[in-house]
């Protein structure tokens, strides 16, 4: 229809987390200003995250000595300052990121968005708490270091270009058949499947795909775009198969390898079929 | 406890009725107690292939509204004593179902059944999901050809995904597999499926292979479940699902193409 304006689509953006362990504006402009000049065309205009999770937030003035600030008492951080800091060196940040109530009125006065924290990853809380509570010594200064953030990210967020290959990728294992109309989805991870995918079911995964059974349905591996995904079936009669978006019919496949062991893979852009 | 068994097949026209009436007198010519509901609201059939469409008063929509009690809907069989049937609305649709209202009337028919069978109406949509959302077990019922075949491993995935026993992850609901109108000339020409075609795509237990047969027709015409035709190769292979069904190990039968005798040949007769 013509008239429609508009439409809600969910999607997943590309953002860096900038970490903020502790904040005065001179210490933040010369690390950050260290940060950038190591690749200033890569961080130019990027959208950033500011999470204020690992923030460790001061003793109050009036109860120096030991006491902890009050549970209620909003933190004290010009976080306006810290937001024009930033977009003085072409970045864009778009929204904080904390558990923290305290840091909430800060954070209005900014006029971005606040993120609550998944509840998914209570170790960042937890470490957070302890250090809030605990008396405050500072190991050595720790940047405020974008980098880092990005072996760490949001939960459906994804980083650019550096690589996460230290941490290991999870696997979805299936043991049921999936039936025709049925649709499985390993996000992040390979996906193992114990048995067959009837024609007509889709078997999707950011890494890649085994199948131990006949594969008739359609297989889609590296959807998030890893070209070095790929797909391995004990029977291949699929009606489709895919790596990071490069994709072949069964027409194709059946001159290539049918109704045997096969593996799929991504060669400089074109897909390969081999029997295993 | 009574067992619930849906009988479904995701395409119309495949056999679930005659099955639901030929398994369900199976079971309770054996001596189980058995109810068999038709859950087709708006395209009631059970009764007729059951024979007792004039005897119906209320149905399955009654009792849901308690409009009736379940003992006033009910309707028990003339050949059989242990055999009951709660028949659909004609004049309702789908809608009429409510998942509170079933599960009321199937724990209210498990205190006094053996086996309750619930006649899947075709399709995926409300009226199937109702019939096999309480299942413990399924018989999918599937004919030697491709859309058939689909259809079946599509209603696998909605038994294993939007059963009760799916959402509660408890045990799944057992599976059999049952092929109906099978002709083994017809598949040794090319022209059907296979029985190991059919149980390779599906990959389910094979509970029966039901030859195609001029008897269902005609017993589907006479109102008299194709199981008490003794003399009928589709009634004695509903005989053995129905063992089987029980845990019994019988081989199958009608499965190979016949072999015609001298006098047969002679006198010309099929």
């Amino acid at each position: 229809m013509s008239d429609i304006c508009l439409q809600l689509k969910g999607s997943v953006i590309t953002a860096f987390i900038l970490e903020l362990y502790h904040y005065t504006a001179s210490e933040f402009t010369q690390q950050l200003e260290d940060k950038i000049n190591q690749a200033p065309a890569f961080f130019e205009q990027s959208p950033v995250v500011i999470s204020l999770d690992k923030f460790e937030i001061a003793p109050d003035e009036n109860t120096r000595g030991g006491n902890v600030r009050g549970e209620n008492t909003p933190v004290e951080i010009d976080l306006l300052e810290l937001v024009s800091i930033c977009q003085q060196y072409n970045l864009q940040p778009m929204a904080f990121r904390c558990a923290d109530a305290r840091f909430i009125p800060a954070i209005k006065k900014t006029g971005l968005v606040h993120l609550p924290v998944n509840v998914s990853r209570p170790s960042i809380k937890q470490a957070a708490q302890q250090t809030a509570s605990s008396d405050i010594q500072t190991p050595a200064v720790q940047n405020a270091d974008s980098e880092r953030a990005v072996s760490d990210p949001l939960p459906g967020t994804q980083h650019n270009t550096q690589s996460d290959s230290a941490v290991s990728r999870k696997s979805k294992i299936i043991s049921r058949p999936v039936r025709s109309g049925q649709q499985v989805y390993a996000e992040g991870a390979d996906l193992i499947i114990l048995s067959q995918v009837s024609e007509g079911a889709e078997v999707l995964a950011d890494g890649n795909i085994h199948v131990y059974g006949t594969l008739r349905g359609r297989a889609l591996a590296g959807v998030k775009g890893d070209t070095s995904a790929r797909v391995f079936c004990k029977r291949l009669e699929a009606e489709l198969v895919s790596i990071a978006g490069h994709f072949m019919l069964s027409d194709s496949l059946r001159e290539k390898v049918w109704a045997q062991s096969a593996q799929v893979f991504l060669d400089q852009q074109t897909l390969q079929v081999e029997a295993v | 406890m009574a067992e619930i068994i849906v009988v479904t097949s995701g395409k119309g026209g495949v056999g679930k009725t005659t099955t639901s009436a030929a398994i369900g007198s199976g079971l309770a010519m054996r001596g189980h107690r058995t109810v068999i509901i038709d859950f087709d609201v708006g395209l009631r059939n059970l009764d007729l292939i059951m024979g007792c469409e004039r005897r119906v008063v209320y149905d399955f929509v009654n009792v849901l509204n308690k409009e009736a009690n379940l003992n006033q809907a009910l309707i028990k069989d003339k050949r059989n004593d242990k055999l009951f049937i709660l028949p659909a609305s004609q004049t309702r649709d789908k809608d009429a179902l409510t998942q509170e209202g079933v599960q009321e009337i199937l724990s209210e028919l498990a205190e006094t059944f053996d086996y309750i069978i619930c006649d899947s109406p075709a399709g995926i949509e409300k009226g199937a999901q109702m019939a096999l959302y309480y299942a413990d077990q399924a018989i999918v019922v599937t004919n030697p050809e491709v859309s058939s075949v689909r259809d079946s491993d599509r209603i696998l995935g909605i038994l294993q995904s939007k059963s009760l026993r799916a959402e509660t992850a408890a045990e799944p609901v057992k599976e059999h597999l049952l092929l109906t109108r099978y002709n083994p000339q017809r598949v040794e020409e090319g022209e059907m499926l296979s029985i190991a075609d059919v149980e390779d795509i599906l990959a389910i237990p094979l509970l029966g292979v039901i030859p195609e047969s001029q008897a269902v027709l005609k017993a589907s015409n006479q109102g008299e479940p194709v199981i008490f035709d003794e003399s009928a190769d589709a009634g004695k292979a509903y005989s053995d699902a129905v063992a089987r069904l029980l845990g019994e190990s019988v081989a199958l039968r009608f499965v190979e193409v016949e072999k015609k005798g001298l006098l047969k040949r002679l006198l010309g007769s099929k």
